[in-house]
Formats: C-alpha cells, structure tokens, sequence
C-alpha cells in the first residue's frame, strides 16, 4: 500500500467512528460537532483521493463539501436548535449498548456485501468501500433508533455523506456536475427541515416523531 | 543461555522495584495538578513498608482462601513479569505463556480477590466482588479483542513476537491499532481502578470497588495486596508500552541494548503517568450503572479495530 491510500484508510476509519460516535452520542450539540468532524474527514479523503488519482475536479468536491458539510450545515443545524429551544438530553429508542452491537453486524454485513466489487476493482480505494456502506447503513440505523426530528435529520445527512464516500471510493467521484447538484439539494432539503421543524413544533407541541402516530383522537 | 535468564530476573526486579515509584510518580503529578504538595515519588515504599511492619488482624472466621489469597495474587503478578518484554525480547518464559495467558494469570488473581471479598462474610466484600466481577465480565472480552487485534497484525498471539514484528518491522499506518489503543486506554482504566470507573484514593462506602473487596486485610496481607495493585498498574503500562509503543525495547541477542531500552522505559512510563493524571483530572468519576456503556464503548473500539484490520489492510 502506498502512503495515500494508507492515509486514506485511516481518514476512513475516523470516518467510520464518527459514524458510530453519532449513533450513540446524546447531546444535540455534541452530534452536531460529530457531524462537522466527519464532514472534515470526509473533506480530507476527498483531497488525498484527488491527489491520488489525479482527478482534479475531486479537489472541488473537498473544498465544497468543506463549506457545506462542517461550516454551512452544522451551523444551520446549530441556529435551528437555538431558535427552536431544544435543550435536553435525546433519548434512544434501543439501548445503546444494543445499538451499537447492531452497529458493529452492519459494518460486517457490509464488508460481506462489497467483497466481490473489492476483488474486481483496481482503485487505490477499492478497501473503503465497505466503510462508505457501512456508515450509510449506521446512518439508516440512526434514523430508525432516534425518535427526535433534529436527530433524525442528522442521520440523513450522514447517509448522504456516507454515499459521497462511497462515490469516491468506488469511481474516484460523480462528474462534477452531479455532485454540484447534490449538494444543492442537501442545502436546500437543510432549508425545508428547518420550516419543517417550525411546523412540527407548532402543530404538535414537540419534535418528538412520536407524537405523529397520535392523529386520531385517543379514547 | 544464562543471559535471558539474567534478562528475566532483571525485568522482575524491575517490575517489583519500579511498580511504587511508578504509582508515585503519578500521584506526585496529580499534586502538581492540583496545587497540592505531594509528599514525593517514594511515598508508596513507605506505606508498603509500614504496613509490612504492622500486626496481621483476621476474623474469626476467615478460612484459608483468605489468608492464601493475598500471596496468590502478589505471585500471579510477579509471574507477569517474565512474559512481558519490558527491556528486551529475549525472554525464555514467552515460548511457555502467550498473552491469553497473561489474561488469564489477571483473571485468576482478580477471582481470588473476589473469592477473599465474599470469605468473610461482610457486606462491603460482597457487594465489591460482585461489582468488580461484573465490570470484569465487560473487561476481559474487549481486552482480549484489542489484544487480538495486534496479534492479527503480527500474526502470533506471543508477546515477544509482536513486540518483534511492530518495533522492528517496517512501519505502516495502521487504523486497526489506532482503535485498539483506545481501547486498550479505557480497559486499563477500568481494570486497574482508576478514576471514571473507580477511585483507588478513597473508601466511600457507596462508590468503592476494589477497596470494599480489600477492606479486611491487614498487615503484610494488605501490604502484599497494595503492592500487587501497584505491580498490576505497572504491568498494564508496560504491556500498552510492548503493544503500541515497542520501539526501543532491545531485540534478541543484543545486549548492549539493555541500558537503553532501560531509559527508553522511564521516558515512556513518564508520560504514560502524565496522560494517566491529565485523564483522571479531566473526568469526574461516573456512575456505577454507566460502566457498562463505558466497557461497551471500549469493545466497540476493540471490534472495529479487527474490522478495519480486514476491511482496510
């Protein structure tokens, strides 16, 4: 292995932490800053990846999931969570101990999954792949175990840079013009959570999800 | 072939010599941090000594598991010492015992403490065998899955071996034993007491471990204990020393070696002691029901380090 791909697979094991670090974290601001530092290591892979392989359109995506992922979105995140007051602990749904335990048979099933695309791939990447599944299972699994909408769409948003990995890990990137328009979308999807959570908030009294299965009166 | 003998004794006496001055070195530290006058690095020799020097009590009906326990547990320690590379790879005990065996000589030492805790019959030694046995059951699995890890990357599950192949091989970035550091950290605090999992400094009725197991001993019974505990810290030093940070321990046949992997250790042991304080100083101790999350965490780390060693290596 040479030096790049030996970084790269260690920002993909930071990256994977982080993923479980959202998982099991409780404080709103503590994952949202769980978040930023995955946006950066993410940013960071992307950069060495680009370097790696020559592709130069890759250095774009680092400096644009850069702005987006660890400034823009954390910080909209942030302003959200002041303006709606959201101040205490998140409960989970699944204890953590169990959560991360299905954690850790995601990123085995995922490592299972990708083994035939790793034998037949060439990339200096091909190895985090498996990592990129995997955080965008974990992902999925934050959405399923958080009742709390913030949380829910901190989860999302981790699948999507999950999927952003798995892109570069796997082609060395979308064209260009594709990755512009995800992460348009991932800001302006950002800008609907927010006038979402407002209405949530005022049609229901909480952000808990839970709440949404009471529509019919009870008794 | 006398010199790996020479080289296992000198390592005992090492072990048995340096184990106080290590845990003096970190309460010095701690003093410092905490704008306290320490009493100096040779504090626990004293303790060690004034106990040695005191009259055995024992209770009526304390059997011989009680009175056995205490040389037991400072042997099974003092045995630790010849597995572990210390100062150099050159040890003839490391063909005989592996590290599964240094798992189990801690597993069979921390039983009998909790055996002795139960012997008399007080509810203090009760309650700090089974909290000790329930944070073991959480220790052990993820201290053998970190373990496990280095011995995947150097292919032998003998110390000596690993320390071979990590400190003198061709080194490569390796996230595999990045996670298994970490939780290694978490289990050596957890393991030896220290503070977010347990407070060696005081006898609180509700929070103590260790020390409600070890509450009726006396004498040299209570001295052989503290020392053993002592050794015990040392040993998880040095075996995250031999594990993550081998480089400097001589290799096989040099004897020239010696006197500087001698240096290299206290360098190390320095600033082991130095993250140990800044960690306890940082952290408050936590809840009793928080451990599980704590040791949970710690074989999370231990698991993915032996993930990533498949999936990115």
């Amino acid at each position: 292995m040479n030096l790049a791909a030996q970084i790269n697979s260690l920002l993909a094991a930071l990256i994977l932490l982080t993923a479980f670090g959202l998982l099991v974290q409780k404080r709103m601001y503590g994952l949202l800053h769980i978040f930023a530092w995955q946006g950066l290591f993410l940013s960071v892979s992307t950069a060495v990846v680009g370097y790696a392989a020559g592709t130069h359109h890759l250095y774009i995506s680092s400096v644009l999931t850069l702005l987006l992922k660890v400034i823009l979105l954390p910080y909209i995140l942030h302003v959200l969570i002041q303006r709606l007051q959201i101040h205490k602990e998140i409960e989970t749904v699944v204890n953590v101990p169990t959560t991360m335990l299905i954690g850790i048979a995601l990123v085995i099933f995922s490592y299972h999954l990708t083994a035939p695309i790793r034998e037949l791939s060439t990339l200096v990447t091909r190895s985090t792949l498996a990592v990129a599944l995997a955080t965008v299972m974990i992902g999925l699994l934050m959405m399923i175990t958080r009742r709390h909408a913030v949380t829910q769409i901190i989860g999302f948003l981790a699948m999507e840079n999950g999927l952003f990995f798995a892109a570069t890990s796997a082609t060395y990137g979308m064209p260009l013009v594709v990755e512009l328009g995800v992460a348009l979308d991932i800001l302006i999807a950002a800008f609907i959570f927010g006038i979402f959570f407002f209405h949530i908030r005022t049609t229901f009294d909480s952000l808990d999800v839970k709440q949404m299965a009471k529509l019919k009166e009870e008794d | 072939m006398i010199y790996p003998i020479v080289i296992e004794i000198l390592q005992t006496l090492i072990l048995l010599a340096a184990a106080p001055a290590f845990i003096g070195w970190i309460r010095m530290v701690k003093c410092w941090f905490q704008g306290r006058t320490s009493p100096g690095i040779f504090q626990p020799y004293r303790d060690i000594a004034k106990l040695f020097s005191k009259d055995v009590v024992l209770a009526e009906n304390a059997s011989w598991i009680f009175r056995f326990t205490p040389y037991l547990v400072f042997g099974a320690t003092v045995l630790m010492a010849g597995i572990i590379p210390i100062l150099s790879v050159d040890l003839p005990f490391s063909a005989t015992a592996d590290v599964i065996a240094l798992v189990a000589l801690f597993a069979i030492a921390r039983f009998f403490t909790a055996l002795a805790g139960m012997d008399i019959g007080t509810a203090f030694g009760g309650m700090g065998s089974s909290r000790e046995m329930t944070i073991a059951s959480l220790a052990e699995p993820a201290m053998l899955m970190a373990i496990f890890t280095v011995s995947l990357v150097s292919q032998s599950t003998s110390l000596s071996q690993m320390v071979q192949v990590v400190a003198h091989g061709q080194f490569i970035l390796r996230p595999s034993l990045a996670f298994a550091l970490l939780a290694f950290i978490l289990i050596t605090l957890a393991e030896t007491g220290r503070v977010p999992v347990d407070n060696p400094a005081t006898h609180l009725e509700l929070t103590m471990i260790h020390e409600a197991m070890i509450l009726e001993y006396s004498g040299r019974h209570l001295a052989l204990i503290e020392w053993a505990g002592m050794m015990k810290l040392f040993i998880f030093a040095v075996l995250g020393i031999a594990l993550f940070l081998p480089w400097g321990v001589a290799a096989t046949g040099v004897l020239t070696g010696i006197p500087a992997a001698f240096l290299f250790l206290i360098v190390k042991l320095g600033f082991i002691g130095i993250v140990l304080v800044l960690i306890e100083t940082g952290l408050a101790k936590m809840r009793i029901f928080r451990v599980p999350e704590f040791l949970g965490s710690a074989f999370l780390f231990a698991t993915l380090g032996m993930l990533s060693y498949f999936m990115l290596e």
